[in-house]
């Protein structure tokens, strides 16, 4: 038979037990309906969570330091001595053969400083942290009022909302307003006085880098700079190390580096008489993705750095959403065993009650292969029908689990969140795994349909 | 025997089916050997048991004998595949039974139209394959009716209109007046002669009914206890 004919004849067979065979489509649709359900639940949480870490920017992220510093970050890596390369010194050089390194997005210090700021002629003690202009993308900023930088060399500045709050009632006006940043600038000492570069650097425009000043001291002197506060965000965005106290006014990286402001580890580079070549206490190496952070972290320790990322966190955090994924399957599983029973017992009903059709059809010339296909046809178009229906009715539990919670969540003050997610590979692979389900439950009745002689079907009333 | 396999359309040898019913073997037909004709009108007459719908089932394919061979246009269906049997039933034979076994829930045209389905017939040709049986049991006004809103003659003419659709060259009738009252009967069967004469179709009738089977058909073969007891032709 063609297999239109056969789906005719299935659709026409399913339609004449409507009631039957409704409600083993639902059964299907239920089983179908938990198993998304629940792993629209487990991809929704996972994707909330590695979103969340992802915008903390500390799982695409390497953090590196000298090994002459050997403090911070809790867990420094510590090859083996022998064949590990000397300690060296986190210079401007560094920086830029790290740049360099394959899928290494970007490399830049840390820098974050205590402060006080003049507003509307009042003073206000704050952190200011530079932000590099690849964090608007990565998440941190959606949502914010205002807007991001509008370049990575302006005057600009973004509050956090708890700091804009401080300043302003209605932090909202804020944007537009601007705001005076004093600081502690360090000006290097001349080396001779006759060397005629006692305002090097001074001008606060001239790059680390580009320092030929050999002065092993320097002097602080106080300033001045006017920033335009261009936007307020909400949520804290991480400029490096999670842990590390955050800022509440941040401005554009590259500005800050500019400012060059005193830092805390100035008074010991002073000690080792490098000061003056603008070292890093430690830089934040961005890198394309999670899985190059390990062959980026080889490269700079090979260097003779000190590295540390969040990689294996992320593996297990990974394995931990593995086996929940795993778990709600598995239970989501058993409902469709379920269903799956209940296509078996219609089919088997179907062919008590389609003896004597079956035995006229294969009397008419229809072949063993014809009504077991013919049976298997109409599991299929059950598991099928099942499987749709099932989609939508998981997705519907899952928009009402994320309503409910993001009803509670506003009760709590708490921005909403998107508790479940149906990717469009669950969609198809629910509808494909309900159909499989159902021919497999199709097995046995359509060989016993298919197998029936047709001589005694026809002697049945 | 100077036949040729041509003029031959059905030839038992040494047919037997036996069945085992508890401890008791049952021959159901019991070393039947018969040739029929093309063309040719058969009754196969015999008391209830005697062994004749079996054997009807077995030329029809639709059971396989114990032992022996059974020959349609000489080929042995003892020795085909259950596929190849699948297609004998639906090329070569058309059948029509007592309780007629017409699909309750289709319409008349799609009853008709059922074993075009099973034997892959093109959709185009269909409608028109339909209607030329349909009109030849004259029943065109009913295409759109449900068993259920036919007569018991009208039930028999739309089962044997299905049971022609395919154009097959053997038609197997199993007690085909059975349960329809003699006048009906009588039409079905003249219906019947004339699909013998008009189209040369083979007709292998079962029937208890001595008087109607010497009245229509060419030759009559009696059965009793699953064994051919005679065989005689009409003079």
């Amino acid at each position: 038979m063609k297999t239109r004919d056969l789906t005719e004849l299935a659709g026409r067979n399913l339609r004449e037990a409507l009631l039957r065979n409704s409600l083993t489509t639902l059964g299907i649709a239920v089983g179908v309906a938990s198993l998304v359900a629940m792993l629209s639940l487990g991809v929704g949480l996972q994707q909330l969570a590695s979103k969340r870490l992802s915008r903390s920017g500390l799982f695409d992220a390497v953090f590196v330091s000298s090994r002459l510093n050997q403090r911070g970050f809790g867990r420094p890596t510590r090859p083996d001595p022998a064949t590990a390369a000397p300690p060296k010194v986190l210079d401007a050089e560094a920086r830029q053969k790290i740049s360099v390194l394959p899928d290494v997005v970007e490399v830049y210090p840390e820098i974050r400083f205590p402060t006080e700021i003049q507003f509307e002629g009042k003073p206000f003690s704050t952190t200011v942290a530079g932000i590099p202009a690849s964090a608007k993308s990565d998440g941190a900023f959606d949502g914010m009022k205002g807007a991001f930088f509008s370049g990575p060399n302006v005057d600009e500045a973004i509050l956090q909302i708890e700091f804009a709050k401080d300043l302003s009632t209605q932090p909202d006006s804020l944007i537009g307003k601007d705001l005076t940043l004093r600081y502690a600038e360090r000006q290097p000492l001349p080396a001779e006085p006759s060397a005629g570069k006692s305002k090097a650097g001074a001008d606060g425009t001239t790059p680390h880098s580009a320092e030929t000043d050999l002065s092993p001291g320097f002097s602080i002197v106080p300033r001045e700079k006017i920033f335009r506060v261009v936007g307020v965000v909400e949520t804290e965005p991480a400029t490096g190390f999670g842990g590390f106290g955050r800022g509440r006014l941040l401005i554009p990286l590259q500005v800050a580096e500019t400012l060059r402001i005193t830092q805390a580890n100035d008074l010991r580079e002073i000690l080792r008489g490098t000061s003056s070549k603008g070292n890093y206490d430690s830089l934040t190496v961005r890198v394309k993705g999670p899985s190059q952070v390990k062959s980026v972290e080889d490269a700079i320790q090979a260097m003779g750095f000190t590295t540390f990322s969040l990689l294996d966190a992320t593996k297990s955090l990974r394995q931990v959403f593995a086996v929940f994924d795993l778990l709600l399957g598995i239970f989501g599983s058993l409902a469709l065993a379920v269903a799956s029973l209940g296509i078996i017992n219609t089919l088997v009903m179907a062919i008590l009650e389609r003896r004597r059709e079956i035995g006229i059809l294969k009397a008419l010339g229809a072949a063993d292969r014809d009504i077991r296909r013919l049976f298997f046809a109409e599991a299929a178009v059950m598991g099928l029908v099942g499987g749709i229906l099932g989609v939508v009715l998981g997705w519907l539990i899952g928009s009402a689990l994320t309503f409910g919670t993001n009803v509670y969540l506003r009760r709590q003050e708490l921005p909403p969140i998107d508790l479940s997610s149906i990717p469009w590979w669950m969609v198809a692979g629910a509808i494909g795994f309900s159909v499989a389900v159902s021919l497999a439950a199709g097995i046995y009745p359509a060989s016993r349909a298919a197998k029936l002689n047709p001589v005694e079907a026809l002697r049945y009333e | 025997m100077t036949e040729t396999i041509d003029e031959i359309a059905i030839r038992t040898e040494q047919v037997s089916r036996s069945y085992q019913m508890g401890d008791a073997l049952v021959r159901a037909v019991d070393d039947v050997s018969i040739a029929i004709r093309s063309k040719e009108f058969v009754a196969l007459l015999g008391s209830s048991g005697s062994g004749k719908s079996t054997l009807l089932n077995l030329i029809a394919g639709l059971d396989r004998p114990t032992s022996g061979a059974i020959f349609a246009h000489g080929r042995n269906l003892a020795e085909m595949s259950s596929e190849d049997l699948a297609q004998h039933r639906s090329h070569t034979i058309g059948m029509v039974f007592q309780a007629f076994n017409l699909l309750p829930r289709m319409t008349l045209e799609e009853n008709v139209e059922l074993p075009l389905r099973l034997a892959e017939v093109e959709r185009a040709d269909r409608a028109g394959r339909v209607r030329e049986s349909v009109d030849r049991v004259r029943l065109a006004a009913r295409l759109t009716h449900r068993p259920s809103e036919l007569s018991g003659g009208e039930q028999q003419r739309a089962a044997l209109a299905r049971a022609l659709v395919n154009r097959p060259t053997i038609l197997l009738a199993d007690e085909p007046t059975g349960n329809l009252d003699s006048a009906t009967g009588d039409a079905i069967l003249h219906l019947l002669r004339e699909i013998n004469e008009s189209l040369g179709m083979t007709i292998v009738m079962v029937t208890h009914d001595r008087d109607r089977a010497a009245r229509f058909a060419h030759r009559i073969v009696t059965m009793a206890d699953g064994k051919l007891i005679r065989d005689g032709t009409r003079p």
